[in-house]
């Protein structure tokens, strides 16, 4: 029998290029397609999502977090949590994964134009919205002013701190917190939503887009409705455990929607309107 | 009009040897096993043919097997680097030509549910719609029902040829069969000799019958809206399911229940990726590997399933109930959970508070 003319189910092989340690659990991996054409033909929109194999471990869903324009691999910040991420966590430089991506539906970077943005964003939460901060960065002039609210637990779980100073240069304003003090500790600290009210951002012409764990984000929305940011200005995405990644499986709905072909990026608004099920 | 022809009890054997030279036959057997009861698998002429009820088991497996091999993988050395491993990938399916051979009318309604699912959604399921494409359905008019069959309920009934390839109608001692589509009409040349007017007559009579012959209480259709008018209502759904010990076998024997899972198995340096059944009344269903878990209840669990065949999947799919009243979950339900009582009662519920 001949092998199938499409298959959504079959990941293209790929290479890791590179690995970075962001803190002590969270590996980012710089991936390349092995098929060449289609590694140059890529295209995604930032937000969209990537189903990342271990073959003979499985397979789990990351955000794609290198900005489309920046074409030379993919990148994947994976914190180590089950066994997939387990077995990830052990693969070196120049050893084969599968890759299955782009899947779902990305932020609406067009709808953002014009737009002050603000990033509300809490430990490996910063994934997805790193790709979209570096898209609006690559197209400054788009964009009002930007700030990053980005926190960890302590200075050490930070990731991508290795740009910081491009972010800075870009224009971004960078508020870093930490849950405690720690020594040498220079920014701020406190939990993400309380860091949140203290600078307070104007709600005017803004689009807030938040990432994190389920607790921050429930406390950001407090704090955004509080601010008087509406519930079309705010813009989420989600997780949920996931296994086809093609809106089959039956896994990971809220009510009728598919975190992963209606998903994983919903805005405030949207998710008043499904079942109270998150 | 199209051709009828007519087969004895007693030639039904000799039949499907002749029918299972040009493909492969699913026939309802009895293993003479109390735990399955009777499934469908394919016809050997050692193993009962039983035509005479439901069988325990819908037909599902045909087109979505219990377990199926997604990819085969295996890890090679590099030939161009020593140190490193490459990977062979193979998806290959091997698909032949399948005849379900004595199902009911509600059994082949749940695969034009699977059908808006793994074929009409924004991707294609490659591995359901090879086998889908060359699945025959030569279908029982039923006459079996009992207190647990809701299919009028649900928009179908005993006599609904909606999805079949071929209809079967028992008339004195055998079957008189026709053909419904050009597919069915290929085979009725191996099934049998042309039926007598009398037999076609009592066929005939027997169709209209049933077509005026309502199975179930009321009109299950359209209770989206009183899903959702509920849904918040954790008194009625924790009361509703109290019973329920989360053992999944409601969503085991649904004709229209197809969520699955995803594993790999290895050994040594090979190895498969496989998708099987699963169901969403297990817990670790949606547990996320961060402990998080959206449903933890199991009452949440249940609310999810009754809203995807009654309100969800109706609001994506033009108002289509993914439940095509066969009953089997409440039959095979060890704590007697009646999924009809428990719809009827959303609407009640609702009607009573307004």
């Amino acid at each position: 029998m001949p092998e199938f003319k499409s298959n959504p189910f079959r990941p293209e092989l790929a290479t890791i290029q590179d690995i970075i340690q962001e803190t002590s659990n969270i590996l980012t991996f710089r991936v390349v397609l092995n098929d060449e054409q289609k590694m140059r033909e890529f295209s995604f929109q930032p937000g969209q999502a990537g189903q990342l194999s271990v073959f003979g471990v499985g397979e789990s869903t990351f955000v794609i977090n290198s900005p489309p324009p920046r074409k030379d691999y993919l990148q994947f910040s994976v914190m180590r949590t089950g066994e997939v991420t387990q077995r990830l966590h052990q693969l070196n430089i120049g050893d084969q994964i599968g890759v299955r991506a782009p899947l779902g539906n990305g932020f609406p970077v067009d709808e953002l134009k014009g737009h002050d943005i603000l990033f509300i964003a809490g430990g490996i939460g910063m994934a997805p919205l790193r790709t979209l901060l570096l898209y609006m960065l690559d197209n400054r002039q788009d964009y009002g002013d930007i700030m990053v609210i980005y926190g960890a637990r302590s200075p050490e779980d930070l990731c991508y701190t290795y740009e910081f100073d491009e972010w800075r240069s870009g224009g971004v304003r960078l508020v870093l917190t930490v849950d405690r003090e720690f020594p040498g500790w220079k920014e701020r600290v406190g939990f993400v939503p309380t860091v949140l009210t203290e600078e307070a951002p104007s709600s005017y012409n803004c689009k807030a887009i938040t990432c994190g764990p389920p607790i921050m984000i429930k406390f950001v929305l407090i704090g955004l409705k509080r601010l008087d940011f509406e519930d079309h200005q705010i813009i989420t995405t989600l997780e949920k455990r996931m296994k086809c990644g093609i809106g089959i499986c039956g896994r990971c709905n809220i009510g009728t929607k598919y975190v992963c072909v209606d998903g994983p990026v919903f805005s405030y608004e949207e998710l008043r309107r499904m079942v109270p099920e998150i | 009009m199209s051709e009828k022809i007519f087969i004895a009890q007693g030639e039904l054997t000799a039949m499907l040897e002749r029918l299972s030279k040009e493909m492969d036959v699913w026939v309802p057997v009895e293993m003479g096993d109390e735990k399955w009861g009777v499934r469908f698998l394919p016809y050997h002429r050692d193993n009962v043919v039983v035509l005479d009820r439901q069988s325990t088991i819908s037909p599902k497996n045909v087109v979505f097997p219990q377990v199926e091999t997604l990819l085969h993988f295996r890890y090679q050395k590099d030939d161009n680097d020593p140190s490193k491993q490459r990977i062979d990938l193979e998806d290959r399916q091997d698909v032949s030509s399948v005849l379900v051979f004595g199902a009911r009318p509600c059994d082949v309604r749940g695969f034009l549910t699977f059908d808006q699912v793994f074929l009409n959604g924004r991707y294609k399921d490659p591995y359901y719609e090879q086998r889908r494409k060359k699945t025959l359905f030569a279908t029982l008019l039923c006459d079996t029902e009992d207190s647990a069959c809701f299919c009028s309920s649900v928009g179908s009934s005993p006599g609904d040829k909606e999805g079949s390839d071929l209809w079967m109608v028992s008339v004195d001692d055998g079957y008189v069969i026709e053909a419904l589509n050009e597919r069915g009409r290929k085979l009725i040349p191996l099934m049998g000799k042309q039926a007598a007017p009398e037999q076609i007559e009592k066929a005939q009579r027997i169709q209209e019958q049933v077509n005026s012959k309502r199975v179930g209480e009321g009109d299950l259709t359209q209770s989206a809206k009183d899903f959702t008018g509920r849904f918040t209502d954790m008194d009625y759904w924790r009361d509703m399911i109290s019973k329920c010990i989360s053992c999944g076998i409601c969503t085991f024997v649904c004709p229209t229940c197809y969520c699955f899972n995803i594993t790999d198995e290895s050994r040594d340096l090979e190895g498969e990726r496989l998708r099987s059944w699963d169901s969403c009344m297990f817990y670790h269903y949606t547990l996320e590997a961060s402990g998080h878990n959206p449903r933890p209840e199991k009452f949440e669990r249940y609310r999810n399933r009754v809203g995807h065949k009654f309100s969800y999947f109706p609001d994506k799919y033009n108002g289509m109930i993914s439940c095509c009243g066969c009953g089997r979950c409440i039959r095979s339900c060890p704590v007697s959970i009646d999924i009809r009582r428990i719809v009827y009662q959303l609407k009640e519920a609702v009607d009573a508070r307004v």
